[in-house]
């Protein structure tokens, strides 16, 4: 995986879809897409209180990406310097090799470019310091981002 | 692509307006975040996250629109921004010769920026400045003075400090304010215990240690018992309440009878679970914080369901000290001056209120009235007409109950103006629709924030309007410049610009506009002051367990029990909340928040869904005395009481102008007919929830 990693602490975590809503502001991303996915479950009555269960996922930023393997143009991309991976949308010609490569079908196809869409981990906010955007602006600060320790 | 430069700004999306950084790229904002240097530290909820999609929304009053047709039918005529502004003015002149000034009635949603709404009306002459507040916070408030003898925001909640947090008509992390629900978040997670009092589960009782599932309507029961216990048992602070404490013995004997085992029958909430839970807040106090409630426009004893909250905080020992319920500060307080009034531009109006707050009801707080008495007088005349309403980013007839009802109790209106940044109920029915700028693209005059520390903030423009709208500032003092003539009063709030403005407002207090260039807002003091109290502003100098102001005006403020009615067989009682992804009603349509949330369900209990043959997902329609308002998808759940039907507030849009909101989910206050006669008389509220519906498979 890449050297870093972002991560929900599912007790800080208020269910409130913030984290979503930023990706998409930030990045622009059209309407029905979803580059980082927020799932609270229903909630159910465990032990006298509602218990809902929480996660967060975005792309997992392989250390060997199926999906830049299979990508037939090299649009699909992992940095050495870091390894976040990513689509260069001027490269991609949108055959969605990559979503059927990846494990967890991480990257979505956007209809209206014909190009496949997937977090990036906001690298133009990390190359200047900054935290992804839906880490900054987590309404509670349930998820953090960092190195991953060795 | 960075960001090309940034603006600290406001948010306007809710009603708590949290400090906002905005980034911009080619002249136009490009991704909202909490204002980093405040106690958001950047966070800022998905409602905030979505404030560009709202800019960029062409779904909204584009440009300021005259009514051709009839009201509500939905012709048009646009209109320029001068024409419309002379033609509001000149409807103005026409009523007020006629009428009087009084005839002019303002309803807004309250905040920090109402300093010049209230400068406007009273220029005007009208004494009849009204906020949404009935529909909302009223009893709260009333409630706050009559035990505390100040408003209910004179009091921070300190979380942080706490040691135990009790929700009671506030649910905190979905109806969100991000510093408060990072406030709580850190406390829970510094070992803080959390109890929830609510008729169904939300997403706060999800992070409770103790949940009291409630029978709906019987929190008043449920109090009464804890303070029965808390005194009985002499589990009070009891040097706090010899200091601070009037009217402790009549308030024991008021509680003999309200024993658990009496609350137990009431509530559904075992009696062990109240004693013990009372022994759980005396081992904490005085860092208890037992919130009183915010949204509390909900049952027929709802004041008293918040003047018990304050009532076991004193028991407690927490009100005015630090981890519970400590005294803001004013500008005044650390020392400074506050701004300088806008209102004060003009002296205040002789006339008597038209909706009676403060003559015929005495122990009402005037500030804001109460607006649904004010539609009485629009009605029938009394104490005189009331002939012009205008409502400025405020939606009466979604915000209160039977919409039909109300518009009838309009119909004598010679002028019905909306200001507004949103599509809403009110501004379709409206005669002169004034665009409103979204909060990106207006700024606001300066507010003043009272608090532990208190401080000056401001929203900046953060870009220009895509669509022809406009600011407050820009429309209330372009009237005021079109009233000059006829009331030469008027021209003293005609600014051109709101820096003239903001320098008015910030005259001796030694900060300057330039001073919020570094963080958006201006500290008044270093660090958090927590005052000792000598006496509360109340008639006797203390918290009065029975409130001297209300009973001269001869109300009941240790006022007895009475059961909530049970629905019928086959009945629910209406319950309705919030969710964090949107509010109001005006987000439905918000492309981003619309995609998060389209509809909203019916929650109801297994038992009840079985009985009514009624599976998960099935479409119901729901009816009050037998009028359908829709149909909608039903959840079933056993986290919710069998006696509730719960929905979202905000849904069930009817207009076509907005194409993602119309024809999605039910409005929960088209279900309480006749809702306007239902309210609170010693605490003002409306009683949203005393509404009984029906539910069927669709
Ligand atoms: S923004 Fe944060 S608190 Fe809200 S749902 Fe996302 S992870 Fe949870
Ligand atoms: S898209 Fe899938 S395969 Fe590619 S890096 Fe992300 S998680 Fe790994
Ligand atoms: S890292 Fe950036 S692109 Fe990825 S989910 Fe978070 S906000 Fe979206």
């Amino acid at each position: 995986m890449s050297k870093y990693r972002l991560k929900l602490d599912k007790n800080r975590c208020i269910h409130c879809k913030a984290c979503e809503v930023h990706c998409k502001s930030k990045n622009n991303t059209p309407l029905g897409i979803k580059l980082g996915v927020h799932t609270s479950s229903l909630p159910v009555m465990k032990d006298g209180v509602p218990f809902i269960k929480a996660s967060y996922q975005c792309c997992y930023h392989c250390e060997e990406p199926a999906c830049v393997d299979v990508c037939p143009t090299e649009a699909m991309k992992r940095r050495e310097s870091d390894g976040i991976v990513y689509v260069v949308q001027e490269e991609c010609i949108g055959c969605e090799a990559c979503i059927e490569a990846c494990p967890w079908h991480i990257p979505v196809f956007n209809a209206a470019t014909n190009t496949v869409l997937k977090c990036d981990f906001c690298m133009d906010r990390v190359d200047k310091g900054l935290k992804p955007a839906c880490v900054t602006a987590c309404t509670t600060h349930a998820l953090s981002f960092g190195e991953k320790q060795k | 692509m960075a960001a090309e430069e940034s603006v600290y700004s406001v948010c306007g999306m809710c009603s708590v307006r949290c400090p906002i950084l905005v980034e911009k790229r080619n002249g136009e904002a490009s991704w909202i975040m909490g204002n980093p240097h405040s106690p958001l530290k950047g966070g800022l909820c998905a409602r905030g996250a979505a404030g560009i999609a709202l800019e960029r929304d062409t779904e909204r009053p584009a440009t300021p629109l005259i009514r051709v047709g009839e009201r509500g039918e939905g012709k048009w005529r646009e209109a320029s921004w001068e024409e419309a502004l002379d033609y509001v003015a000149d409807r103005l002149k026409e009523i007020t010769a006629m009428h009087g000034a009084r005839s002019v009635l303002w309803s807004d949603r309250g905040g920090p920026f109402v300093d010049l709404h209230q400068a406007f009306m009273r220029g005007l002459g009208s004494p009849n400045y009204c906020n949404h507040d009935a529909s909302c916070a009223r009893n709260v408030q009333h409630a706050a003075l009559s035990v505390l003898g100040m408003g209910r925001k004179l009091v921070a909640y300190d979380f942080r400090n706490a040691k135990h947090i009790i929700l009671q008509t506030r649910n905190i992390l979905e109806a969100i304010n991000v510093a408060e629900c990072n406030a709580v978040m850190d406390a829970l997670d510094k070992g803080c215990k959390l109890s929830v009092i609510d008729i169904r589960s939300s997403v706060s009782a999800s992070k409770a240690s103790n949940f009291f599932m409630v029978r709906p309507g019987t929190d008043y029961a449920f109090n009464l018992a804890i303070i029965h216990e808390l005194i009985t048992k002499k589990l009070y602070q009891a040097d706090y309440v010899a200091k601070y404490v009037d009217g402790f013995d009549a308030l024991s004997a008021f509680v003999q009878p309200c024993t658990p085992e009496w609350a137990e029958k009431e509530t559904g909430i075992p009696a062990e679970r109240i004693t013990a839970f009372a022994q759980e807040l005396a081992e904490s106090a005085p860092n208890v914080i037992w919130h009183p409630g915010w949204m509390v426009a909900r049952y027929n004893d709802s004041f008293n369901v918040c003047r018990t909250a304050y009532i076991i905080n004193a028991l407690l020992g927490s009100v005015g000290v630090k981890g519970g319920l400590p005294l803001v500060n004013t500008p005044k307080d650390v020392g400074r001056k506050g701004l300088k009034k806008l209102v004060d531009l003009f002296p205040k109006p002789e006339e008597k209120r038209a909706d009676g707050v403060g003559w015929k009801h005495p122990q009402f707080d005037a500030g804001p009235g109460l607006v649904n008495l004010a539609y009485d007088a629009i009605a029938t005349g009394d104490p005189y007409p009331v002939k012009a309403y205008l409502c400025f980013r405020h939606d009466p007839l979604m915000a209160m109950p039977d919409p039909e009802a109300l518009k009838r109790k309009w119909e004598a209106l010679d002028l019905l103006v909306s200001v507004t940044f949103s599509w809403s109920d009110t501004a379709w029915h409206s005669d002169v629709v004034l665009p409103l700028s979204t909060y990106l693209s207006r700024e606001s005059i300066i507010a003043s924030k009272a608090g532990l520390k208190p401080q000056f903030f401001v929203r900046k423009r953060a870009m220009q309007p895509l669509l022809n709208t406009r600011a407050d500032w820009e429309i209330l003092c372009g009237l005021a410049a079109r009233l000059s003539d006829v009331n030469p009063e008027m021209k003293k709030l005609a600014f051109t610009s709101i820096e003239d403005i903001w320098n008015y407002q910030l005259q001796d207090t030694g900060v300057s506009v330039a001073d919020f260039a570094a963080k958006g807002f201006v500290e008044l003091a270093d660090a958090p002051l927590y005052r000792e109290v000598e006496a509360y502003p109340t008639p006797s100098g203390k918290l009065e367990m029975i409130s001297g102001k209300w009973s001269k005006a001869n109300i009941d403020t240790l006022k007895p029990y009475t059961s909530p009615a049970r629905p019928a067989p086959g009945e629910f009682r209406i319950a309705f909340g919030r969710v964090g992804v949107h509010t109001q009603g005006h987000t439905v349509n918000n492309p981003l928040l619309h995609e998060q949330m389209p509809e909203n369900v019916a929650w109801m209990h297994t038992s009840r869904a079985e009985e009514l043959g009624i599976a998960d997902g099935d479409m119901v329609e729901v009816a009050s005395a037998g009028k359908s308002a829709g149909r909608m998808k039903a959840f079933v759940t056993e986290c919710i009481h069998p006696e509730a039907l719960f929905m979202v507030h905000g849904f069930g849009h009817r207009l076509p102008v907005e194409s993602r909101a119309i024809g999605r989910g039910v409005a929960d206050h088209e279900l309480m007919p006749g809702g306007l006669e239902v309210w609170d008389r010693s605490g003002g509220g409306l009683s949203l929830q005393e509404h009984f519906v029906t539910v069927r498979k669709a």
